[in-house]
């Protein structure tokens, strides 16, 4: 069958404005959205643009708009999203080139939460630092993330305001503020207790709606709140 | 277009699990740049799902000689030992390094690193399966990822990322840097350094079903081959059993660990006939060719050319607590539920057992000799040490790039320390030069798609799991006219800018070069060992060919010589499971 890809081209070194192009291409009902970009790609016009590997959702590079919703290409078959397809690319982050958004601020902001283990080096011991099946479970949902900004760039503060660090900081806090091993969480909750950290948030809910790991996402965000309310700091 | 200068220490190209342990064990005392075409977190390093084996013994009796035994007989003793030796040894150290730099390992109700059994791992010298590899859920190696990613971003380690590395420096006999192409600007950056790290990982995108990464496309196995350095072992390709049908999609080996079975389409688990023993925790290379042969001889699902994997007993929790990721995987691509259906898989192009040849501290080499080429190192999936010999073991993957990524790291910081800067050649930029010209001027001939297309069709039909003398001259003479071909071809996009079009142009060159090392040495063998199976010569002959193969470019032919097998503790046997 013939399915019609919509996608939204933009070449800043030439145009003044986005404009959308269709193209038609055969396709399968189990086909992923990214095998079609890949078929425009490779065999109709080579100049679309987007990032792409792993090709099973893994990797976080090929989130994008696919029928206004925030996905990864590669996770999303023909099936999921009908004969008809629309594909934009993330919002909120500039466009470099068609679906190529600029991920530097975004990797800027993970970086901003300290998010490696932070301990005592000198009291590591020489195997393994124990913690209980249930102690792990409660970071396990966050340590999902692989970083695609999918949910980032699905939130409306984050819209209005840039400077919002955005739920993939929060969920990347998460991981580690409630890993039993870790001591720097004091640290990351003074960093999240600002109008542009976690407080930004308002509970809208779209960045669990799209997360393509299925992290619940606003939950870690709530959680992240309560505790740096119970922190008094 | 511009050209920007840089100096660093160490250059490190890519940034999966090798490379950024190598930038780690450097950063604090070097000046270091790691470059990647991607950005470090999208490595492939994370689509590793099962576990990293290591000899703990959190939950049964282990130790590192098990382990080592393991790697030997599962490399079809083409492994060298005094490097399998060291690998197993490190192991228990480098899980506890990974675990104290935050790795969230699954845990025992002891709170110890959890261990699952995995293929090919036994105890006491191939008794029964032992729990070897650690993991985290099934997502070991994005964990393993996220963490060294995690630990640069601590050390402040310099990333270039969506850099495109086009070629090395090489001067008065030393690395002395490499050139890359900035995607984002098309800018030439000439990164200059006392010592070069190439971690660029392997190249299953020469096959037409494969677990990898659109990226993987052997591009520093490419650029060492075209300077006329060797290759080592490129005849031994692993393939995966359980690859989901039809796309190749990785099911991990622990799902058989924890208790999954193979079926035929007469409902039989035909391992039980293969290997008694081990039966579906038999290696990688053997459970392929089971599953090959049974689809050939018609036991197949209705006569089609795949078989069941069988998870339904294992339970909904089991599933889904220990193996999440490829429960979604079946849900998302096939629609199916593991949990109530049978799964159909395939064996899928998974990982390159041979590479540029490096001593057991990463110094790349270049004869027989071991000679090493100064400054220069490799370690990971694009490097051949050898430990994974002619098959390797499921969860040997993380340990080597943990391990030698680490111990090339370690050297290359000694190296620098003793070492100046190569002068800069005259002719540095000449070949990335020349060859930009040629790709960005004139018309194309043909999309290069449907060379990458035919050259995956082709190797998958003569140079995958079962291989014929008459078929891998077919399969050569196939790449030598694809590679006739590709002269002709251009990318369409001629743009500057975020020009992914000729990215992907010549990752199709490195996916012709490596699989025309990869086809004329697998002619070249004419034994049957590991990954390679020959039909025309079905059995292993040691006394002929238990040797390493080093393949070289010369004069636009291939040489081939031979290197010694170290054997130091397991004289080679017969290899039953």
């Amino acid at each position: 069958m013939e399915v019609t890809v919509k996608i939204e081209r933009f070449d800043p070194t030439s145009d003044t404005a986005p404009h959308d192009v269709s193209y038609r291409v055969e396709a399968q009902e189990t086909d992923r959205v990214l095998d079609l970009l890949n078929q425009i790609k490779w065999y109709q016009d080579g100049t679309l643009t987007y990032r792409r590997s792993c090709t099973q959702g893994i990797c976080g590079s090929d989130a994008m708009r696919i029928n206004g919703r925030n996905r990864l290409a590669c996770k999303t078959l023909v099936k999921d999203v009908g004969h008809s397809i629309d594909v934009r690319p993330l919002f909120g982050l500039s466009v470099l080139r068609d679906l190529v958004v600029d991920q530097e601020p975004f990797f800027q902001k993970y970086a901003d939460v300290l998010p490696w283990l932070i301990v005592d080096e000198s009291q590591t011991p020489e195997r393994e630092r124990l913690q209980s099946p249930a102690e792990r479970e409660r970071f396990d949902d966050t340590t999902k993330c692989i970083l695609c900004a999918a949910c980032t760039t699905a939130c409306p503060p984050f819209w209005a305001n840039g400077k919002f660090i955005g739920p993939a900081s929060i969920v990347n806090a998460h991981r580690f503020i409630f890993d039993s091993r870790d001591q720097g969480a004091g640290e990351r909750l003074r960093i999240l207790n600002q109008r542009w950290g976690a407080w930004g948030c308002r509970v809208v809910f779209n960045c669990t709606d799209v997360c393509p790991r299925g992290i619940q996402v606003t939950d870690a965000i709530e959680q992240v709140k309560r505790e740096i309310l119970q922190e008094n700091l | 277009m511009n050209v920007i200068q840089h100096t660093f220490d160490v250059v490190i190209v890519g940034a999966g699990g090798a490379g950024l342990m190598a930038a780690i064990q450097t950063s604090g005392a070097a000046n270091v740049a790691v470059l990647s075409k991607l950005y470090p977190s999208r490595s492939h390093t994370g689509s590793a799902q099962g576990g990293i084996g290591a000899a703990l013994g959190n939950l049964e009796e282990d130790h590192w000689e098990w382990h080592m035994f393991d790697t030997v007989k599962g490399g079809d003793y083409l492994s060298d030992q005094d490097a399998v030796e060291i690998m197993c040894r490190d192991a228990i150290d480098t899980v506890y390094e990974l675990e104290h730099q935050g790795l969230p390992f699954s845990r025992t109700p002891l709170g110890l690193i959890d261990q699952r059994r995995f293929g090919g791992h036994t105890r006491n010298f191939g008794e029964a399966p032992v729990r070897r590899a650690c993991y985290a859920a099934d997502r070991t190696g994005h964990m393993i990822l996220q963490t060294l990613y995690q630990q640069c971003i601590k050390n402040r380690v310099r990333f270039f990322s969506e850099y495109h590395v086009l070629d090395l420096i090489l001067s008065t006999g030393r690395a002395a840097g490499v050139v890359a192409r900035e995607i984002r600007t098309g800018d030439l950056h000439v990164f200059r350094a006392k010592a070069v790290i190439l971690t660029t990982g392997g190249y299953g995108r020469a096959f037409k079903i494969t677990s990898n990464a659109l990226a993987n496309t052997g591009d520093a196995v490419a650029m060492i081959f075209r300077r006329g350095l060797p290759l080592e072992d490129m005849e031994f390709f692993q393939f995966h059993p359980t690859g989901l049908y039809p796309l190749g999609v990785l099911l991990t080996e622990g799902a058989r660990g924890e208790g999954a079975i193979l079926l035929n389409g007469e409902g039989e688990r035909f391992m039980e006939r293969y290997a008694p023993t081990l039966k579906d925790l038999a290696p990688r290379d053997l459970i392929s060719r089971c599953i090959y042969t049974e689809i050939r001889e018609g036991r197949g699902i209705d006569g089609n050319d795949y078989v069941y994997l069988d998870l339904r007993h294992l339970g909904k929790a089991v599933i889904e607590s220990k193996l999440p990721d490829i429960t979604e995987f079946v849900r998302v691509y096939l629609g199916i539920d593991p949990v109530t259906q049978l799964v159909p898989i395939v064996p899928t192009a998974h990982y390159a057992m041979g590479g540029i040849p490096t001593d057991v501290d990463g110094r790349v080499t270049v004869d027989p000799e071991n000679t090493p080429l100064p400054g220069l190192y490799a370690a990971g999936e694009c490097a051949c040490v050898s430990i994974h010999g002619a098959n390797r073991l499921g969860t040997n993957s993380l340990v080597d790039i943990i391990v030698f990524g680490r111990r090339a790291g370690k050297d290359a910081l000694r190296f620098i320390q003793q070492a100046d800067l190569p002068p800069l050649p005259a002719d540095a930029l000449d070949r990335a030069r020349t060859e930009l010209a040629h790709f960005l001027g004139g018309p194309s001939s043909e999309p290069a798609a449907a060379i990458r297309s035919e050259l995956q069709k082709t190797m998958m039909d003569l140079a995958s799991v079962l291989r014929t003398g008459t078929g891998l001259q077919d399969c050569v003479n196939v790449v030598h006219a694809l590679q006739e071909r590709f002269q002709g071809v251009r990318p369409a996009d001629r743009s500057e800018h975020f020009n992914t079009d000729l990215l992907e142009t010549l990752e199709v060159g490195y996916l012709l070069d490596v699989s025309e090392a990869l086809a004329v040495s697998a002619l070249n063998r004419t034994e049957s060992r590991g990954a390679h199976f020959r039909e025309d010569y079905p059995t292993r002959n040691d006394a002929e060919w238990l040797k390493h193969t080093l393949a070289y470019r010369e004069n636009g032919t291939l040489r081939m010589r031979y290197k010694p097998v170290s054997i130091t503790k397991f004289e080679p046997k017969a290899r039953t499971y």
